[in-house]
């Protein structure tokens, strides 16, 4: 509510956004499903920027975790699935004042919509993207996704999924004007706020994959990983997220990565017997499309009719 | 060495592929008897031995020449290329000149070689002249098909008149053809008629290949059973002298030539020239000068023929400007106020985007050339939803993967402006040629029930102000809105009246102003359907869209009353648009034997056939509808005034007796004529076909003559 302004004096900010402000509908997931604590982490992050609520809007397209939207006290898109990408760069393409999250999961960003997850990289426009990965699609009720472990069996594939799961982060990281890419899990929460925090703040498309648990159909996937911690390594750096010594505690493997180091993110996530924890690439610098896209936005009524007065001759006779 | 000197030492020289030939001009008195030229080839690369090699051909050339001279008693008279007559359209080669009130020309070639932007020229000077003109471009569907092709051609078409043009018209009068074989394409497509007279280069003749001669010399044959009038004329040749590589600026020789014919004023001409290459050299502006008064001075002294068409004083235009309908679409987006066009790119809709990515700046407008057709609709809804006028530009293609996006949009309730230049379907069909196909998927095509907006441009003016209509409907209905052209509308050229801008056309600024937070997002009125809606920033508006079935509230809603009044709000919005709407004008009387009713590009064609048949006493009229989503009202009663009501459209039908199987009771009708059957339960037919180029008023004409025939026949039968 209150600040220190540079100049020392006091600045009173006439509105105050609690938690409450952020949030909308109670969330219709199933019990011990990882998005509640994504979602908790999201009003955390909101009301710690203290951007006003009805200037943020949350976009996402099918799937369980794209029904984030309906919790959130926010403007939102639940729109179509796979598509929330498209929409959520036409949100910011003329509109540079909205803070945009968009909420997907492993089949809508990575199955159907892995055009737009390719290309919204490569734009780079200001926009968090979180991809809830839990290895399957659960609103359809159990059915392989891009990321489902070879062999675990589903509805489409009973004898288990025939080939191995995609890569997200190599593909992610093999994308030009990448700007931050970071992956977690969704039972860490310290490191969740903290990389989500993070990813908020980035400027540009901040990249970040949740593993996220789903114990109704494919319990095994998350516990696999929380039984045995050492097939998690978390990222160190003072460029990177800081978690206390407590955090740190619960890995028993630490690697000093600098995030700004292209290639070395590009190893790590490469090596498929060790998952990374934390901020793999962060470049501030990428060139941002929303700040091509909005020029000329503010263009007043008047000097419009003169442009297109200009235009016209071009084909007068 | 100089760029002067090397001219100096090729005189008599041409180069062909690589080998050094050489020619000379034969006096015109002989050209009867020798052709324009002789020439010959050195059999040499190399250009010094070329030079050496020259002398010897140039004397054995001279000495031919003397030879006719003494046999002619030198006194030969010119040669006079006196064309066959065959219909009383015909040129006629005379001395002086011809008034005409309209005339076609067509100028073919294989792809660069700059066609198109002669014909160009030549319509911008007729229509600076005060003439209606209308230009089309003939496209090949590859980009560099092989050179003579027949399937390749590559060209324009100019249609010049003392009135307002408002189709391409009939068969061309006079064209220019580069080469033989690619005159066949444009036969195939009726472009042409007996009489037709075709200005065509000779070089060919004398083709080192023996196959293109033999090519040549059938093709010619071909041609005169035809009924076209060949004249062969040495264009490459006569480009020779003036420069080395006659496959760039053969063209403006062909201006020139044209100008003389049509005794264009060559000081606007020179000018459009200078226009073309003002970011060139003045070398280069001064090369096409040469060429274009070379192509004049050929013509006024080879060519017999001459015409003159007077612009008609009522029918001059207040300020024109001059675009084809997708240059107009993309300035209609400027002047609508939208700012973000998001498209893929499409033929024959991408030149709409290609004209605004190079002048939206002025109007602060940005194109996203987006991943996919889906992502660019999605984009510009995304854009809509934050309160920016967006616009996706497409065709036929495009619109079907666009589908369950503009679902969204109509669930969600997001203005919307879809711009579809048709193009010949289905599938990936033709996509450089006109069709009038998507009809049916603009007014269906999407699951479930998706009402919308679809309104038809029938005139390039009307691309440009259909635009800012589509925007304003838009937003006052909270809905997405098609507006359909075609290839025809979209390629097509000529003057229009310009527009004069004003503020009101442009979007309001975005409303940033707090909402009432007791206004539901969807606060339907109960009778017409109509609700505001709450941009994103607006403080108390705060909801979440879905595109999921949804109550006033935007609460996702699975229940049944709820479901049903989503649907019945969605719907009233267009009784609402509907009941602010008057019938279309009728064109021709309102009662007789037949009405043709039409919609889009057909317009000029259908008009202009309609006013010949009533020149000749027929009982006909046509209306012509711009709105097939709500339709215009008194539809009905207009139909009842006339004893045949009959649609000509671009697109599929079946045609009743054209297989033992197409009966009264299997036939398919057209696409309008099938949507105005279900609309007014009345008999309406159609005619209609899918030859992928725009109809010719003589067609239609045609059309009417045999339907009124076939009605007085099956008269007499009952009587």
């Amino acid at each position: 509510m209150f600040g220190l302004k540079g100049d020392w004096s006091l600045e009173v900010k006439n509105r105050y956004f609690t938690l409450d402000d952020y949030s909308g509908a109670e969330p219709r997931w199933c019990t011990g499903c990882g998005d509640h604590g994504i979602l908790a982490a999201v009003h955390r992050v909101c009301r710690e920027s203290q951007i006003e609520p009805e200037k943020t809007v949350a976009v996402s397209g099918i799937g369980c975790s794209s029904r984030l939207p309906h919790y959130m006290s926010t403007y939102g898109f639940h729109g179509l699935h796979g598509r929330a990408l498209p929409v959520a760069c036409g949100v910011k393409s003329r509109r540079p004042d909205l803070d945009v999250w968009v909420a997907t999961g492993d089949g809508d960003c990575f199955s159907i919509g892995a055009a737009h997850w390719i290309h919204a990289m490569r734009y780079n426009m200001d926009i968090t993207l979180l991809v809830f990965d839990n290895g399957i699609y659960g609103l359809t009720k159990k059915q392989t996704s891009p990321t489902t472990p070879l062999d675990v069996p589903t509805n489409t594939h009973p004898s288990g999924a025939l080939l191995p799961p995609l890569n997200p982060l190599t593909v992610t990281l093999g994308i030009t004007n990448i700007s931050f890419v970071a992956q977690i899990v969704d039972w860490n929460a310290p490191l969740r706020h903290e990389v989500i925090k993070k990813a908020h703040e980035h400027k540009g498309t901040s990249f970040v994959r949740i593993i996220q648990r789903c114990p109704v159909y494919v319990e095994s996937i998350g516990k696999a990983l929380q039984d045995e911690p050492a097939r998690m390594q978390l990222l160190t750096h003072e460029k990177g997220v800081q978690v206390d010594d407590s955090v740190k505690k619960l890995f028993p493997n630490h690697a000093e990565h600098d995030p700004s180091d292209l290639g070395a993110a590009r190893a790590l996530a490469e090596d498929a017997n060790i998952l990374p924890l934390g901020i793999l690439y962060h470049n501030p610098d990428a060139p941002q499309y929303d700040l091509m896209t909005s020029v000329g936005m503010d263009m007043s009524i008047d000097d419009r009719l003169v442009g297109m007065n200009q235009a016209l001759d071009h084909f007068a006779l | 060495m100089s760029q002067s000197q090397i001219s100096e030492d090729t005189k008599y020289l041409f180069k062909r592929d690589k080998t050094w030939w050489v020619k000379l001009a034969v006096p015109r008195p002989l050209r009867g008897e020798l052709g324009f030229d002789l020439r010959r080839s050195l059999h040499t690369d190399n250009v010094e031995a070329a030079r050496e090699a020259r002398w010897e051909a140039i004397e054995e050339f001279r000495s031919r020449f003397e030879q006719a001279m003494a046999q002619q008693g030198g006194n030969a008279a010119a040669a006079v290329m006196d064309p066959v007559e065959d219909s009383d359209r015909a040129v006629q080669a005379r001395d002086g000149v011809r008034k005409v009130d309209q005339h076609i020309v067509e100028i073919v070639s294989d792809s660069g070689e700059g066609a198109q932007k002669c014909g160009q020229v030549l319509g911008l000077v007729s229509g600076k002249m005060g003439n209606g003109v209308w230009t089309v471009e003939i496209i090949p569907a590859e980009i560099q098909p092989p050179a003579r092709e027949r399937q390749g051609a590559s060209g324009i078409r100019v249609r010049m008149g003392s009135k307002y043009m408002t189709n391409m018209g009939d068969e061309a009068d006079i064209v220019v053809a580069f080469n033989e074989q690619v005159l066949y394409s444009r036969i195939s497509n009726h472009a042409y008629r007996k009489g037709t007279v075709v200005l065509l280069e000779n070089m060919w003749a004398e083709d080192p290949d023996p196959k293109i001669r033999e090519q040549y010399k059938e093709a010619l044959a071909d041609f005169e059973a035809q009924g076209l009038v060949v004249l062969e004329l040495p264009i490459q040749e006569e480009c020779l002298k003036l420069v080395p590589d006659p496959r760039k600026g053969k063209n403006m020789f062909v201006l020139g030539m044209l100008c003389s014919i049509y005794n264009r004023d060559t000081e606007i001409a020179k000018n459009e020239i200078t226009k073309i290459f003002k970011k060139k050299s003045e070398k280069v502006i001064k090369i096409n000068h040469d060429l274009f008064d070379a192509g004049y001075a050929f013509a006024r002294e080879n060519i017999n023929y001459a015409f003159e068409i007077p612009a008609a004083k009522e029918d001059q235009l207040k300020s024109a400007v001059v675009m084809n309908g997708n240059t107009a679409a993309g300035l209609g987006v400027m002047a609508s106020g939208i700012e973000l066009v998001s498209m893929y790119p499409i033929t024959p809709a991408t030149s709409a985007s290609h004209y605004l990515a190079e002048d939206f700046h002025l109007t602060g407008g940005f194109v996203h050339q987006a991943e996919d057709e889906i992502a660019a609709i999605g984009f510009a809804i995304g854009a809509s939803y934050a309160g920016k006028t967006a616009c996706t530009i497409t065709s036929g293609p495009g619109m079907a993967l666009k589908t369950e996006m503009i679902g969204l949009a109509i669930m969600a309730e997001l203005p919307l402006v879809i711009i579809n230049v048709q193009r010949g379907g289905p599938s990936t069909g033709l996509p450089t040629k006109v069709e009038q196909g998507d009809l049916l998927s603009a007014l269906y095509g999407i699951p479930g029930d998706s009402p919308k907006i679809v309104i038809a441009a029938a005139t390039i003016s009307e691309c440009f102000h259909f635009v800012v209509m589509a925007r304003k409907l838009a937003e006052s209905f909270r809905t997405p809105v098609i507006m359909l052209t075609d290839a025809n509308l979209g390629t097509g050229v000529q003057p229009i009246e310009r527009p004069e801008v004003t503020e009101e056309w442009f979007a309001a600024p975005l409303d940033q102003s707090d909402w009432d937070p007791e206004v539901a997002p969807y606060d339907w009125d109960k009778e017409t359907g109509l609700s505001e809606r709450p941009i994103p920033g607006m403080r108390g508006g705060e909801y979440i869209l879905t595109g999921l079935a949804h109550n006033r509230n935007s609460k996702i809603a699975y229940d049944s009353v709820s479901n049903q009044e989503g649907m019945d709000m969605r719907s009233r919005k267009f009784a609402a648009m509907s009941a602010t709407m008057k019938p279309p004008e009728i064109h021709g009387d309102p009662t007789g034997d037949l009405l043709i009713v039409g919609w889009g590009s057909t317009l000029g064609a259908i008009e202009e056939a309609v006013d010949r048949a009533r020149a000749e006493g027929q009982k006909v009229s046509c209306v012509h509808l711009r709105f097939l989503s709500p339709m215009e009202p008194g539809l009905k009663e207009i139909f009842a005034g006339f004893k045949k009501v009959m649609t000509v459209e671009i697109n599929y039908s079946d045609v009743p007796g054209s297989s033992p199987l197409i009966t009264e009771d299997t036939r398919r009708y057209s696409q309008l004529a099938l949507v105005l059957r279900a609309q007014t339960l009345m008999d309406i037919d159609c005619w209609s076909m899918v030859p992928g180029h725009p109809l010719q008023p003589g067609t239609i004409h045609k059309v009417i003559d045999s339907r009124l025939a076939e009605m007085k026949g099956a008269e007499a039968c009952s009587a």
